[in-house]
């Protein structure tokens, strides 16, 4: 059985086609002002590397927070969609069957979500703070002015624990400038973003609770930087699941494929 | 598109201002005492001789503290004849109210305002709401200007002056001219996102890039600022008489609004609304002094 998971997020869209429990490709792309179109490139993408095309596939299952855009709409016609907390569930469990507890931070929101056997059980989100999302970090990349993509590595170089006082984003922007100007080191600055964020996410998804196996999924998760912090907040270890911002695609991909729907 | 490189303006920057507005002999005063409000966005200044104002500025709050609160309080007194050593009694209030070195005393803003207000206004202001560079606060008074009980959000942009500067800069408009822009529309649009400046900001870019006008977009944005003001002020309890201090008391479009949710108008102010927490200081200083001295 061929299905399809599209996930249309706030930064970037992914889709993955899954045959019988394997991926066959995945694809990814930033999110344009039409996400339908976005989401199209990326299925269709991700269709041409699998060499297939839509009538292939069985079924299309669509998540995300613009998942309501592609249903029923072609090129992609998405059978149906699922909330991004059931997709994540489904999909870290589908990688990590172990997973309990899943985290899932994307570009402007967070979950924590407690999970059993793939299902959900109880999950929290912030949706409306950028200061506890992807957001915060490319914020601060850009007030400390290197790539976000080296904020990560940046943070690991710091031994040192220096306390953010703002907790909104904005004001955290005007806080870095000044660190910059007590001559704090990129590194240090780095970190004490990270611990920042590291510590709202933690606080949020203590709310749901801690259990092992803790997933980290989203496009946050391959900021290394985070990792190390997060888990020195929630006492636990997280496992970082391959590709994790395809793991709510994939879990679409998965609710395609199961059965009793 | 023309490739001709245009000198940035700053949209958020707004004019400071000085300005001597008694001209009571101050060479016979009992009491020439002074409020220096270091906020974290502006900082002011407020002379008083004998509990009048008399003189007063209003600057942005430069990286030291110290040297803002100096040059603040020595812009007040430009052309005045008087200068800091000749003040009898300081008080420091707002986010930097330690930093003024010349202050006898620091007494919070919250208290600044209720007791400025109820200068400004008169005394039957029961509810001040400040809204300032990076914090808004409901505070509830009595008819001597006494606190009686407040709320304050200074953990968020949404919902202050600073909120406003990113959006002035968005859509590039003066900072003084937002409100007006604001209300420019014909029909009020549905808001933007009220709880996160920066998805709100976000937000208004795509409307921008979906057509809408800048006006449409700013009425939008505001509506979304008054809407989360509404909701500290809801927590607190609206008591007449209502009014609104700090720098976004001067924005028409976000008081509008606030008072077509409320359905209450807030009282026209008598002065410049951003004084009442420098104002307040030096009133409260004036009442210091005057105990020091035995004079009450």
């Amino acid at each position: 059985m061929i299905t399809a998971g599209v996930d249309v997020g706030a930064k970037y869209a992914k889709a993955v086609i899954l045959k019988d429990g394997q991926v066959m490709a995945r694809a990814k792309a930033l999110v344009g002002f039409d996400l339908l179109k976005s989401a199209a490139e990326v299925f269709e993408v991700a269709l041409k590397d699998a060499g297939l095309s839509r009538s292939d596939i069985q079924k299309v299952v669509s998540t995300g927070m613009g998942r309501n855009t592609v249903v029923q709409k072609p090129p992609i016609s998405a059978e149906e969609a699922v909330s991004e907390v059931v997709s994540a569930a489904a999909g870290a469990y589908h990688v990590v069957p172990t997973a309990k507890t899943v985290i899932d931070v994307g570009a402007e929101e967070g979950r924590g979500i407690k999970v059993e056997s793939g299902k959900v059980k109880d999950f929290v989100i912030n949706e409306r703070c950028a200061a506890g999302a992807g957001t915060f970090i490319e914020a601060m990349a850009r007030a400390l002015e290197v790539k976000v993509e080296d904020m990560g590595p940046l943070s690991l170089k710091s031994v040192n624990t220096i306390p953010m006082n703002a907790q909104c984003c904005v004001f955290a922007e005007s806080e870095v400038v000044s660190l910059i100007h007590s001559k704090i080191s990129k590194e240090d600055i780095s970190k004490a973003i990270h611990d920042a964020i590291a510590g709202r996410i933690s606080s949020m998804v203590l709310r749901v609770g801690v259990e092992k196996d803790v997933v980290l999924i989203g496009g946050v998760a391959l900021d290394p930087g985070f990792k190390q912090p997060l888990e020195k907040e929630l006492k636990a270890n997280i496992i970082i699941p391959e590709y994790p911002e395809y793991v709510s695609a994939l879990g679409a991909a998965v609710i395609a494929a199961s059965p009793a729907r | 598109m023309a490739q001709t490189e245009v000198k940035a303006q700053e949209y958020w920057r707004w004019p400071e201002y000085r300005q001597t507005v008694s001209k009571v002999d101050w060479g016979n005063a009992k009491a020439i005492t002074a409020g220096v409000d270091i906020g974290s966005v502006g900082s002011k200044a407020a002379v008083l001789v004998d509990g009048e104002l008399y003189a007063y500025a209003a600057m942005r709050t430069g990286g030291v503290s110290e040297a803002t609160a100096v040059k603040v309080t020595s812009w007040a007194l430009e052309g005045t004849g008087l200068e800091i050593g000749k003040l009898h009694y300081v008080v420091g209030t707002g986010y930097g109210r330690v930093n003024v070195p010349f202050a006898k005393r620091t007494i919070t803003e919250i208290a600044c305002h209720a007791r400025g207000a109820h200068y400004i206004y008169g005394p039957t202001v029961r509810t001040v709401l400040d809204i300032g560079g990076q914090d808004c606060k409901a505070i509830r008074c009595d008819e001597k200007g006494k606190v009686v009980s407040f709320l304050m959000n200074d953990k968020c942009a949404a919902g202050t002056g600073r909120g406003l500067e990113v959006f002035a800069d968005l859509i590039s408009v003066p900072i003084q001219e937002l409100g007006k822009v604001s209300l420019s529309v014909e029909q009020e649009p549905p808001p933007v996102s009220n709880t996160c400046v920066i998805f709100a900001k976000a937000e208004s870019l795509a409307l921008l890039r979906q057509g809408w006008t800048k006006e449409r977009v700013a009425a939008a944005y505001h509506a979304a600022m008054a809407d989360r003001i509404v909701d500290l002020l809801n927590r607190v309890g609206i008591e007449k008489d209502f009014v609104i201090t700090g720098g976004v008391a001067k924005n028409r479009g976000i008081v509008t609004r606030l008072e077509k949710i409320l359905q209450t108008k807030a009282l026209e102010p008598k002065m410049d609304p951003i004084l009442a927490g420098a104002l307040g200081a030096g009133l409260f200083a004036r009442a210091l002094y005057e105990k020091e001295q035995g004079l009450r």
